[in-house]
């Protein structure tokens, strides 16, 4: 119990003086009025350090989308501030917000992520083409090889497996080279060995192109693939771990869904994870 | 099953809002035609009955609907002996004039030229619905040539009031006359005169002013005494009536005279109805769309409804019946909407000269059948293909993921389609080698056969268009092109269905321009290569002058030749003919008339000359004997020679003896004017202006104007089919908008993820637009292709009757096209905005 208090303490600051890729400071975000007011997120304050990788974990619920949604710019939080690098988004417009989903920030969701009537190299190219530019061949030739669709490039996303079409995706979130890719639940879809594929490759970009990445995720065994894990409940950071393993990953989340008191949608989370991790 | 229809009614507003709109215009149209026509049908039965005695006496021919002013008359002597009948309470006689217009004080004709000027003598004779056919209403009654009564709508509409002094235009000598006037009066029923004007003077003064001073009438009026019948008393006439003079039974008139306004308003509501038709077969087109994709959105909820134990009959019929409620609504509200269209029309015409402003528009049961039969057959048999479909949802896509009612084979439809282009191909072009009117008819099922068969091919057919405008998007648009030209490719059948509505409306259109522009082509060339005559004088109003305008222009300084051409109708060989009528010697003079066989100077008294592709069509051979009917009664007549097709405006002509010794009053409806050698032209136009100036029926033109004045004409007629087809255009406009609309629901999910990932608001308006303008641009390729096809066949196959100068109007084509493009954009509007207001997040959370 203390060793995990005093590691949480320990890494809310900073890690290891980095760079800040993303911020956000007492991010609160509300649904309903009145009586029916649900507070998906209720104050968080969070960074994530630049070249690394992080989960974020919680029940069902708990507010991860909405906290991935918010940073990626792609949702408007009620208070509170997201900074992606030194750009603060609350003040931004439509347009600015574009651009920036279109430069700083790749995402990718758990399912449909392609556009159907575009091959997967139209795929990945589709944010620099929107912009009107032309990707670095050598970073495309790079992203392509990582992801391993050097023969997949002309297929239609109807034509891929499960596993490629989410590396296709990955490869669209890395192409424009962003300061955070934000993955929602990549691997939820995915049978283990795709799911294995795309971590590993989500690995590998952080490992040798500093790329930062964030990911959503259910299965302790995929956050075993990070460095870092911040656990979310009911739309508030409360705790985190560092260079986690599946086993103190599943260990924190019986402690929170104790904490929590048992609640479905916790028990639910806690199937999952032992699914997969089984 | 009824209420799952009813809440799927309320739950897709939108979607059948459009489609019910297709169901409204069409209908409306429909309705909009049976009221107007029965409109105008009420307003001449009025005038039919209002003015038609028990017995109608008269010169065989010269009283029946479509005679125009005849020599013939009845003595006064003979009213008075018919008057001694013992069936008859009274014998009135009357005088009717043609061609008397009233010259309102602003020195235009009143009434605006379209419809006929009537004089009468004033008559105390009763119509067959007992009321006098002329009632005083104010002032007293005229007295004398400078005395005149005008009918109530005359004053009305010219502003004079009595006392005034009237300007008249008559037919008789001086043109020009002035009378005050002394009273108004109302005319039959009291109902409207469809806008003619009628002019009153008394007995004396009438026979003084046009018959001569003699005491003699154009037709005589019997009232039967109580008791005896119309026919007891129409056949004591008859045993009295001089030869050449014939008594018919009042009742009888009116029922021959309202078959004969019976058969026009029938082409008339033909014609509107064929416009109709259009419209509705364009709304199948919106109503397959709306329903296919309404069916292919709720395809879950069908197979849920199947698993739970609903047959498949139960599946269809909920379909049908939500079909049938729109057609019920859509034919409801058309109804409504086809009353004002009804009113419209009535302006329309008004503007024209058929003013029917004082009748009320009736709504008969058989309108209102037709209309609901119309509107939900049309809706049902739209929606049957699509209910067919639904029900063949299997119950267990209930459970899967994503339902797709699968674009089912294109086999049958190339096959089908194919058969119909190649059958409509080979009609087209048989008509086009045949010539004549079978060979227009070939052409216009060949063309309906193509025009279907692209339909169904369209979403073959139109890939190189797609396929070129995909090419020219992607270099100006980059990646939004793409997006754009792939979405429209999506679901070919639909962008095809959808483009096919506009193409059709297209097709008709570009048909019309290039008919049109080859008429006035062939117009001018006609005119160019036959009128040797520098002037040209005619008639605003479409009816016949009084030849002492031609006495008194050629009575003018400078002025060397002039030709007067009369036209009547008539029968030659026992078919139906335009006969024109001239001094050739003088019509030498001024027209370059190109002879086939014979010589211009053969049509003398009892020869006739004929068009030769008109005598090539009717077998008539030179030297043959062939009676010509004319009013007044029927001649035998030699074929003395034939003139070169399209170097007359008639097809028959004769001389004027020939058409005076047929009954027919002298009136011209052209004068070929040429100038003395030396004479300066501008100093005989001047002279010939002056003469011509106060008579406001009467133009002078030069041959320019007078070209330029029927381009006019035909541009006047064009524009008017255009607006009619406007209707059929403005529907496939909806259907753009529709399958935008749906197109932008079925993509939501993909639209957030655009969005997502970098794709600006503008951008997605953008995307949006571009596929409206692919929709549009290939509706608008086909027809244009297709109207090209169709136009040029259909002239080629009138080159007989006159229509020999092919001429495209490439650049009217051209901007048809980009028009259609425009219309894209602007049907994109609100889908496109729709599309932008998607809230990212929402959207990828869409199902
Ligand atoms: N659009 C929305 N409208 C109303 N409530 C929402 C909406 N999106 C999320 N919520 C609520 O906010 C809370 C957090 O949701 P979410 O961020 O999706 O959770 P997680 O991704 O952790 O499962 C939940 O209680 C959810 O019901
Ligand atoms: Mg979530």
């Amino acid at each position: 119990m203390s060793n995990i208090s005093a590691a949480v303490t320990a890494d809310r600051l900073p890690a290891e003086g980095r760079r800040v890729a993303a911020r956000a400071a007492d991010l609160r975000k509300t649904y309903g009025r009145g009586d029916t007011v649900v507070a998906a997120l209720d104050g968080v304050s969070i960074e994530f350090a630049a070249g690394r990788f992080t989960a974020v974990m919680g029940a069902s619920g708990s507010g991860k989308s909405t906290l991935m949604h918010c940073m990626a710019a792609l949702d408007k939080p009620t208070s509170g501030e997201v900074y992606l690098g030194d750009v603060e988004l609350s003040t931004l417009g439509d347009k600015e917000l574009t651009r920036i989903r279109r430069d700083k920030v790749g995402f990718v969701f758990q399912a449909f992520n392609l556009v159907p009537t575009l091959t997967a190299q139209e795929n990945i190219e589709l944010p620099l083409s929107l912009a009107g530019r032309k990707p670095d061949p050598d970073w495309f030739d790079t992203v392509v090889d990582v992801t391993g669709l050097r023969d997949r490039l002309s297929h239609r996303p109807s034509e891929l497996s499960g596993g490629q079409q989410q590396r296709v995706a990955c490869a669209r979130a890395l192409l424009s080279q962003p300061d955070v890719v934000f993955a929602d639940e990549p691997t939820g879809n995915l049978d283990s060995t795709s799911g294995a594929e795309v971590l590993s490759f989500l690995r590998d970009t952080v490992d040798s192109h500093g790329q930062t990445v964030v990911m959503v995720t259910h299965d302790p065994v995929a956050a075993a693939y990070t460095d870092r894990v911040v656990f979310l409940a009911d739309g508030l950071v409360v705790d985190e771990l560092h260079q986690p393993s599946a086993e103190l990953v599943l260990e924190q989340l019986k402690r929170l869904t104790a904490a929590a008191g048992g609640s479905a949608a916790a028990t639910g989370t806690m199937a999952t994870g032992s699914e997969a991790g089984a | 099953m009824l209420k799952v229809t009813l809440r799927n009614l309320l739950a897709r507003k939108v979607r059948l809002v459009l489609s019910g709109l297709a169901i409204v215009i069409g209908v409306a149209f429909v309705a909009g035609s049976f009221i107007f026509t029965d409109t105008l049908r009420a307003t001449f039965d009025g005038i039919v009955k209002g003015t038609t005695a028990d017995v109608q006496v008269c010169p065989k021919g010269a009283c029946s609907f479509d005679s125009v002013a005849d020599t013939r008359t009845i003595p006064a002597s003979v009213v008075r002996q018919l008057g001694r009948l013992p069936g008859a309470a009274a014998a009135h006689g009357n005088d009717q004039v043609q061609g008397v217009y009233v010259i309102g004080p602003d020195g235009k004709v009143v009434g605006g030229g379209g419809a006929p000027g009537l004089a009468f003598s004033f008559t105390p004779t009763k119509a067959i619905t007992g009321n006098r056919i002329l009632t005083l209403a104010a002032g007293r009654l005229p007295h004398g040539v400078h005395q005149i009564a005008l009918d109530q709508q005359t004053v009305d509409k010219s502003g004079y009031r009595i006392g005034d002094t009237v300007h008249l235009q008559t037919p008789g000598t001086p043109p020009m006359m002035t009378a005050r006037l002394t009273g108004i009066v109302t005319f039959g029923e009291g109902n409207s005169l469809a806008g003619a004007t009628l002019t009153m003077w008394d007995r004396p003064a009438i026979q003084q002013l046009f018959f001569h001073g003699r005491d003699v009438f154009t037709e005589v009026g019997l009232t039967t005494k109580p008791g005896v019948s119309q026919v007891e008393l129409r056949d004591q006439a008859r045993r009295v009536l001089p030869t050449g003079v014939t008594a018919r039974a009042g009742d009888a008139v009116a029922a021959q005279n309202q078959k004969e306004i019976g058969k026009i308003l029938g082409f008339l509501n033909t014609f509107l109805l064929v416009f109709a038709a259009i419209a509705l077969v364009v709304g199948i087109f919106l109503i397959i769309n709306t329903f296919s994709i309404l069916v292919a959105q709720r395809s879950r909820e069908l197979a849920l409804l199947r698993a739970m134990g609903a047959s498949r009959r139960q599946v269809n019929r909920s379909v049908l019946l939500e079909a049938l409620a729109v057609g019920f609504i859509g034919s409801t509200i058309g109804l409504g909407a086809g009353y004002l269209l009804a009113i419209a029309l009535k302006g329309l015409f008004g503007l024209i000269g058929l003013d029917v402003s004082g009748t009320t528009m009736p709504v008969h049961v058989r309108t209102v059948v037709v209309s609901y039969v119309v509107g939900i057959l049309v809706t049902l048999v739209a929606a049957y293909l699509p209910a067919r479909r639904a029900s063949r949802v299997a119950p267990v896509e209930a459970m899967r993921d994503d339902v797709t009612l699968g674009e089912s084979g294109m086999g049958r439809r190339l096959v089908v389609g194919g058969v119909l282009i190649a059958l409509g191909i080979a009609a087209i072009v048989a008509g086009w080698i045949g010539s004549g009117s079978g060979g227009l008819t070939g052409i216009g099922l060949g063309a309906l056969a193509v025009l279907v068969g692209v339909s169904l091919l369209s979403p073959v057919v139109g890939r190189p268009v797609v396929a070129v405008l995909g090419a020219l998007y992607r270099s100006l648009y980059g990646t939004v092109g793409q997006l754009a030209t792939a979405n429209s490719l999506r679901n070919p059948r639909r962008t095809a269905a959808t483009a096919s509505a506009l193409m059709i409306g297209l097709t008709l259109v570009s048909t019309m321009a290039i008919f049109g522009q080859s008429t006035k082509a062939s117009t001018e060339q006609a005119i160019r290569q036959t009128v040797t005559a520098p002037l040209i004088v005619s008639s605003k109003t479409q009816s016949p002058f009084s030849p002492a305008i031609a006495a008194s222009i050629r009575s003018l300084p400078g002025v060397k030749t002039v030709a007067e051409l009369r036209i009547a109708s008539g029968k030659v060989d026992g078919n139906d003919a335009t006969i024109g009528a001239a001094d050739v010697g003088q019509l030498a003079r001024t027209l370059n008339v190109r002879m086939a066989v014979g010589a211009l100077s053969a049509a003398a008294t009892h020869t006739i000359l004929v068009d030769a592709g008109t005598a090539k069509a009717n077998h008539l051979r030179v030297g043959e004997r062939v009676p010509l009917r004319l009013q007044g009664g029927t001649q035998t007549v030699v074929v003395a020679g034939t003139f070169a097709t399209n170097s007359m405006p008639m097809p028959y002509l004769v001389s004027l003896q020939t058409l005076q010794a047929g009954g027919l009053k002298p009136m011209d409806a052209y004068l070929f004017v040429s100038k003395a050698p030396k004479a300066d032209i501008d100093t005989v136009t001047a002279e010939i202006q002056k003469t011509v100036a106060d008579l406001p029926t009467i133009s002078l033109q030069t041959q320019q104007q007078f070209i330029d004045a029927q381009s006019k004409q035909i541009d006047q007629f064009l524009y008017m089919i255009y607006g009619l087809l406007a209707l059929a255009i403005v529907i496939a406009i909806l259907g753009i908008v529709n399958t935008l609309a749906l197109s932008i629901i079925e993509r939501t999910r993909e639209i957030g993820l655009l969005r997502a990932v970098g794709l600006s608001r503008a951008q997605l308006r953008r995307m949006v637009r571009l596929e409206s303008v692919v929709i549009a641009v290939l509706g608008a390729v086909l027809g244009v292709a297709m109207g090209i096809v169709f136009g040029s066949a259909m002239v080629r196959a009138l080159a007989d009757q006159g229509l020999n100068v092919l001429s495209i109007p490439w650049i009217q084509l051209v901007v048809f096209v980009v028009a259609a493009a425009v219309i894209g954009v602007l049907a994109a509007v609100l889908p496109a905005r729709r599309a932008a207001k998607l809230d990212v997040l929402q959207a990828i959370a869409t199902e």
